[in-house]
């Protein structure tokens, strides 16, 4: 890399955050400001279609999960807008339901950097020739969001939609749903969201922390996003760290390593059992050499999901964890599926009874038929993430396993976490 | 572009009437809900075979919960996760 590629437009003479602080360098609570002050203003009127292909130099994935390109989001909303004389203008949709127990960054980011998230929405919209903005999350993080739009002429036009506090509320078409309903179900995708979504015109629903990159790749440029992270995984993501200490939001690199997020987490890799990586449609994985990637041999990388890292500790038992997390995502079903209303159900029941201890060597045979039996089945990936879980789980505890199966536990005394 | 067969599980309530139609093609799980014996089990390919089959359970399905897309037929597919 040359010192030419590095050095930024001489349009501002902002320095960008150096390193992986980035999003939270205006501070807490930052107010439009000091964030301008931090980050320099963002001409929106020079925002334009070409901030798609500066998003598609950068290599931002998405952050609320399934880490799909954002640019291919962007540029098929933008296509299906020009499909028709009459095609209708866009939706775009700031996605901040975090219904991920686990997961609280994008509350976190909200609270803090609520202008940054502002800024990605107006970028994004112009981008894709958008009409009608909407952010969409929790009723807690209403305050700092209102008083942000506040404060901007520009933003005057966002609408606030509350989320309810469920597990799939944050699912893509769930938002949509709750946008034009006021219910916040997952309807089936027989077309893309970007071809018909909130009343059939094109939507492109991107999750806040997304749009938080967006609105520093939008100034900043492509070449400063990828000068942390990996080619793979560049720029930096946030993740909720949560467990035997204080929950607390980290910013690292893209493909940060699990050591790495366990030292800066102040947690001994010799005090862990176990870290769910990803949330509850995520992975269980060993305290060992991992990378977080969103590509990569299951081996050596693990996939960020939504950014939760949740670490069981040493003495805890995973099954007993696993079984109560999936209690609950058979309970979260939207029920409206059959094979999810009746499958997650099913395999919650066979999974406790693993759990505690039932001695029957055919239930590990009878959870791997039910999760082939429900896969892919769904109008939302609700079944798919959870039979991840478990399987993982089926993978990773494979000792304790075997202890229950006998009727003992490996752990001390067969605790939850 | 070849034709599938398309659920909507948020409609499908395992009525059946598509397994009985479309055998070779689709099973019922312990619920009666139906399972593509093969291949994606939301978007089916439909051989030319089941072509006919396909069509009459679309237009028999209680719930109104099929489409065949693709070919002569509709668009666009299931997004990419």
């Amino acid at each position: 890399m040359t010192f030419k590629e590095t050095a930024l437009p001489e349009s501002t003479g902002w320095r960008a955050p150096f390193g992986t602080f980035r999003l939270f360098a205006a501070g807490t609570h930052a107010g439009f400001a000091r964030h301008v002050d931090t980050f320099g203003p963002l001409d929106l009127d020079s925002v334009g279609p070409e901030l798609i292909s500066v998003l598609k130099a950068s290599g931002l994935t998405g952050r609320g999960g399934a880490a799909f390109a954002s640019w291919r989001k962007l540029a098929a909303t933008a296509q299906s807008r020009s499909a028709g004389i009459l095609a209708p203008r866009p939706v775009v949709i700031g996605n901040g339901a975090e219904g991920e127990p686990l997961s609280f960054k994008d509350k976190t980011l909200l609270a803090e950097a609520p202008h940054l998230v502002i800024d990605g929405l107006l970028a994004a919209s112009r981008a894709v020739g958008g009409s009608q903005l909407y952010l969409y999350a929790g009723a807690a993080s209403f305050p700092a969001v209102e008083r942000a739009i506040s404060e901007r002429p520009a933003a005057r036009g966002i609408r606030l939609v509350e989320a309810p506090d469920r597990f799939i509320a944050g699912e893509a078409s769930a938002a949509v749903n709750a946008i034009a309903t006021g219910s916040a179900l997952p309807f089936d995708k027989r077309r893309r969201l970007s071809e018909s979504g909130l009343k059939n015109r094109p939507t492109l629903v991107l999750n806040v922390e997304t749009l938080a990159h967006i609105a520093l790749i939008a100034r900043y440029g492509a070449v400063w996003f990828r000068s942390v992270g990996s080619a793979v995984d560049p720029g930096t993501r946030l993740i909720s760290v949560s467990g035997p200490g204080p929950d607390q939001v980290l910013e690292v690199a893209g493909n940060e390593s699990l050591g790495e997020i366990l030292y800066s987490s102040q947690i001994d890799a010799a005090d862990v059992a176990a870290v769910l990586v990803g949330g509850y449609h995520g992975r269980w994985v060993k305290p060992h050499d991992y990378k977080l990637s969103v590509s990569g041999p299951a081996s050596h990388a693990v996939r960020p999901g939504a950014g939760v890292f949740h670490v069981l500790p040493a003495g805890y038992c995973g099954l007993e964890t696993t079984a109560r997390i999936v209690d609950y995502l058979a309970g979260e079903s939207a029920r409206q599926c059959g094979p999810c209303m009746f499958g997650l159900p099913a395999m919650a029941g066979v999974l406790n009874r693993i759990a505690y201890r039932e001695r029957d060597p055919r239930l590990v045979k009878e959870l791997e038929r039910l999760g082939k039996l429900v896969a892919g089945r769904g109008a939302c990936h609700h079944p798919d993430g959870t039979i991840q879980l478990i399987s993982s789980a089926l993978d990773v505890f494979s000792d304790e396993i075997k202890a229950h199966l006998a009727g003992t536990c490996t752990t001390v005394n067969g605790r939850a976490a | 572009m070849s034709r599938t067969l398309h659920i909507d599980w948020t409609k499908c309530d395992g009525r059946g009437l598509c397994t009985e139609l479309l055998p070779g093609l689709l099973g019922r799980d312990d619920w009666g809900y139906p399972v593509a014996r093969r291949g994606d089990r939301t978007d089916i390919a439909i051989g030319r075979d089941d072509a006919d089959a396909a069509d009459e359970a679309v237009k028999l399905c209680p719930r109104l919960a099929l489409r065949v897309v693709g070919g002569s037929g509709g668009s666009g597919g299931r997004p990419a996760r």
